[in-house]
């Protein structure tokens, strides 16, 4: 077959067919993918739900509520969890901006009394293998049943108590920052 | 356009001859900015290789219809719907992988390695021969964008594929993980890839 001239109204032609084509092939895709993307997306929320609060019987999923701070771009989210109707804790999604590479969001647990009962990094773009330790139980461990009143969120270096991660300080001081919004919300919304 | 091809041949010059990587540098964006540890690599390798392997075929099937002079944006509007929809196969049903790879995803549209394959092969060639072309030189991409996933997390982190094969707290050499890494890595994976090739060959 010959190859098809460049007039002017094949190249428009041609053109107008194929990103027709293409828009509706990705609208195919996309409405194909809609349901399991939410999906795994939902997975991943209950599953760093579970991690990070105790056990609680409710779905703390549908009583989010979602607080507009200045501080994130992001609203913050606050779950709140039930045991037996007890109240048993609240997980507070929260960010910061300052990373190595940008955003860090992770999800802080608290029992009633305040305390950290974990925390589950949910988006981060850090370096691996420096920044990336920050989800690994060696760094994680240090807040657990700390209370923010009286464990300064800072790294050692800022005069904190916080034992920054070697080689990734800045993302180590971001991720107490985030830690400590978490906990003002928290407390702002007891 | 009747030249035989021998496809063998032509499968194998992507891994070698030709390799994208180290030969031909080609596609350095995604080579350097993702390669910190071999998953990584490997899983934007594969991601490269089918959005390679679907443009070529599809520019192979429609090359005569579309007009010379506007060949490139056309190419390009193919090459972004298969990236688009990488992006949102990934997303929806292996999340893991696109939390790694998400970023970089949408970068595989300027790789030149895909546009470069559409526009000197799928374009003159027919469509048997694109799809070997494509897979010798996807494989070919895989292959030394795992490699040097590997070296560097060999080197910087102590582990291979996040098994890790020192203790916690030895000490490595971090430079390979960080982007100046990537280029130090990458120059000596050529020579020494360039080194074999060639005493091969002759």
């Amino acid at each position: 077959m010959p190859k098809k001239e460049s007039t002017f109204i094949n190249m428009v032609l041609t053109l107008t067919i194929i990103t027709i084509i293409a828009g509706f092939s990705l609208g195919f895709v996309d409405d194909l993918t809609k349901g399991p993307k939410a999906k795994a997306r939902l997975e991943r929320k209950i599953n760093a739900l579970q991690l990070v609060l105790p056990k609680f019987d409710n779905n703390p999923v549908t009583e989010k509520k979602l607080i507009k701070s200045d501080q994130v771009k992001d609203s913050i989210e606050i779950y709140t969890a039930f045991f037996n109707n007890e109240y048993v804790g609240s997980a507070i999604v929260s960010s910061s901006n300052n990373g190595f590479s940008g955003l860090i969001k992770i999800m802080v647990g608290f029992n009633p009394k305040g305390e950290i009962q974990n925390i589950v990094v949910l988006e981060q773009k850090e370096t691996p293998g420096l920044g990336t330790k920050m989800k690994d139980e060696k760094f994680i461990q240090q807040f657990r049943e700390k209370d923010p009143a009286s464990f300064n969120l800072k790294v050692e270096k800022d005069g904190g108590d916080v034992d920054a991660i070697t080689g990734a300080t800045i993302t180590s001081r971001a991720f107490g920052e985030a830690t400590q919004l978490a906990s003002d919300e928290f407390n702002k919304n007891k | 356009m009747t030249k035989i091809i021998d496809q063998k041949q032509n499968f194998l010059k992507g891994i070698i001859k030709e390799n994208p990587v180290f030969v031909m540098l080609l596609g350095m964006c995604p080579t350097l900015g993702v390669t910190s540890s071999a998953l990584n690599g490997l899983g934007m390798g594969i991601a490269t290789l089918f959005v390679l392997l679907m443009s070529n075929i599809v520019v192979s099937l429609i090359k005569t219809q579309i007009p010379n002079k506007v060949r490139i944006p056309a190419y390009i509007i193919i090459i972004a719907s298969f990236v688009t929809i990488v992006e949102m196969v990934l997303e929806a049903f292996i999340p893991f992988l696109y939390e790694q790879l998400g970023i970089f995803i949408p970068l595989i549209v300027v790789n030149c390695l895909i546009l470069g394959r559409s526009e000197s092969f799928a374009s003159k060639n027919n469509l048997l021969s694109s799809i070997i072309d494509a897979l010798g030189m996807g494989l070919g991409f895989v292959f030394a964008l795992t490699a040097l996933g590997a070296t560097r997390e060999i080197l910087g982190s102590g582990s291979i594929f996040e098994m890790k094969f020192i203790s916690e707290d030895a000490n490595t050499f971090i430079l390979f993980i960080l982007p100046p890494g990537a280029f130090i890595a990458l120059a000596y994976l050529s020579v020494i890839f360039n080194k074999i090739s060639i005493k091969k060959l002759s």
